[in-house]
């Protein structure tokens, strides 16, 4: 019987792409894009298994096993730091991390800077890398409020395109790290099924360099 | 006669088995207290995975802690003058479980050897494997030498914040972002190339020998692959290679371990059941002349093994 490869992929537009990713590289799964609420999909002809998942859990998945590879965000990867090998940069949903502050925002740096963020590890390092003194709030959503209520004097988020931000009247400070997708693979499933998942990144990897 | 794999769990009954094993190839336990002096764990820290250790006052005054490693409380207690000494434990380590800020009690059988020769990487590394057919027949064992990668990447001026980013990279089997490091460091195309070949290193011993040698680029490497390549050589001809795989993204704990190092995983078990590797490095800062080799089990995901079958 043949080994079949479990895929854990982020739910979402992002999701969709990545998918076609695989499709193109010789993975296809048709009934995936049947209209259903199903969460797995199998072709056993070429050894896949596509699930859905929220793409910040992905890295979970493929960290305790229940996925073999999966597709996650730099991002997610920074902030948790998956014990999981990072076999391939996709080149897709491509942005920064960035500081962004209220519009003319000048750092005082005699005092302690408050920070809000969704990426508390990210922002702890940059900021500890410099070392500035800062106080971390820890947020789930609508980031780019917190430095309009007097909630945070900067922010620390992801920023794609700018135009959020700008519309809330914030600028980006500085972007400090790249984000992109990247192929994970859990590091036992890697060392049992290393062919079959060196198959697969080496079909994204001529895809992504069309 | 009682059955008693019936009554054992998993664990239990593996732990049985590798103390059979190690008893069997001339191992002596070792046995001890489960409290160690806390100042152990303050001088040595950098060899710890993590520096959250359970303490708590004596009734004397000293502050004690829950050993959060073995392997420290073995060296400490062992002295040069006993010469070469061949140790297997049994014991309750506590530590940080990854991703909680929660204690948990780990249960780790293990092996140490202290002032072998060349033949003791052999012997362990074999002995590694056959505590992995013990565990489950569906195994591997990474083997990685640190001397070697370590080497390379100072040959090639990669040292200080660099090499440790290197390191990461390489233990990712990120090859995009090793790249990187060697661009943003300003390496020639031909040191660059020898970097990212260190990604390359990944298949059976029989495939990995023959490569080795590009990688003694000046005296310490040439050394180092010497050594890695007389070890490899030496469990080929033991017979015993079938299910290792050299693969350099092994880099570990790099205060930890200094030459040879090595994993094993079964299959089923999503993280690896055992670790080890040569700790001369340690021994040195302990202020031991002996070289020392070990491994450990760690029993606490062998739980899910037993699911899958």
């Amino acid at each position: 019987m043949k080994k079949i490869i479990n895929v854990a992929l982020p739910k979402g537009r992002l999701g969709e792409k990545v998918y076609d990713l695989f499709e193109r590289a010789g993975f296809p799964c048709p009934s995936i894009k049947e209209p259903n609420r199903k969460l797995v999909f199998e072709n056993a002809e070429v050894g896949v298994r596509y699930f859905w998942v929220k793409p910040s859990d992905v890295a979970i998945y493929v960290e305790r096993g229940a996925a073999d590879i999966g597709v996650a965000g730099k991002d997610i990867l920074l902030e948790y730091t998956p014990d999981v090998y990072e076999l391939l940069d996709l080149q897709m949903g491509k942005c920064w991390m960035a500081v962004a502050a209220k519009a003319g925002f000048q750092d005082d740096r005699n005092r302690t800077l408050t920070v809000a963020t969704k990426f508390a590890n990210i922002a702890k390092q940059h900021y500890f890398a410099q070392g500035r003194d800062v106080d971390i709030v820890h947020l789930n959503g609508s980031i780019e409020l917190a430095p309009i209520l007097g909630l945070s004097d900067v922010i620390v988020d992801i920023v794609e395109t700018g135009a959020t931000l700008k519309e809330n009247k914030l600028e980006v400070v500085e972007k400090f790290v790249d984000i992109s997708a990247r192929l994970i693979a859990n590091k036992s499933s890697f060392q049992f099924n290393r062919e079959k998942i060196e198959e697969i990144r080496a079909g994204l990897a001529k895809q992504t360099e069309k | 006669m009682m059955d008693f794999q019936e009554i054992l769990s998993v664990e239990e009954w593996t732990a049985l088995k590798l103390r059979a094993l190690y008893a069997s190839q001339g191992y002596r336990q070792y046995k001890m207290r489960k409290f160690e002096q806390y100042d152990l764990y303050v001088q040595n820290k950098d060899f710890l995975l993590d520096e959250s250790v359970i303490t708590f006052t004596d009734t004397d005054g000293r502050l004690m802690a829950l050993k959060p490693d073995v392997t420290l409380s073995i060296i400490k207690n062992s002295r040069d003058e006993d010469g070469p000494q061949k140790v297997y434990y049994y014991e309750n380590v506590y530590r940080v479980a990854k991703g909680t800020r929660t204690f948990k009690e780990i249960m780790q059988v293990g092996v140490e050897c202290f002032g072998g020769g060349e033949e003791t990487l052999e012997e362990t590394l074999s002995l590694a494997a056959k505590s992995l057919d013990e565990i489950s027949p569906n195994n591997l064992l990474e083997v990685s030498h640190l001397g070697v990668i370590s080497g390379v990447l100072e040959a090639c001026g990669l040292t200080g914040g660099a090499k440790q980013q290197a390191f990461a990279a390489l233990g990712e089997k990120n090859t995009q972002a090793l790249t990187a490091v060697c661009k943003k460091e300003g390496l020639d195309e031909k040191k660059s190339a020898l970097v990212i070949a260190l990604v390359g290193v990944c298949g059976s011993v029989e495939e990995v020998l023959g490569e080795l040698d590009k990688f003694a680029v000046d005296e310490k490497t040439t050394s180092a692959v010497v050594r890695f390549k007389a070890t490899l050589s030496a469990l080929q001809k033991a017979g015993v290679t079938a299910k290792m795989r050299v693969d350099f993204s092994l880099v570990g704990n790099t205060n930890y371990y200094s030459g040879l190092s090595f994993k094993g995983f079964v299959e089923g078990v999503p993280t690896s059941v055992l670790a080890g590797g040569e700790y001369n490095n340690l021994m040195k800062k302990m202020k031991r002349n002996l070289r020392a080799i070990g491994f450990a089990v760690y029993l606490d995901g062998l739980g899910k093994m037993a699911e899958e079958v």
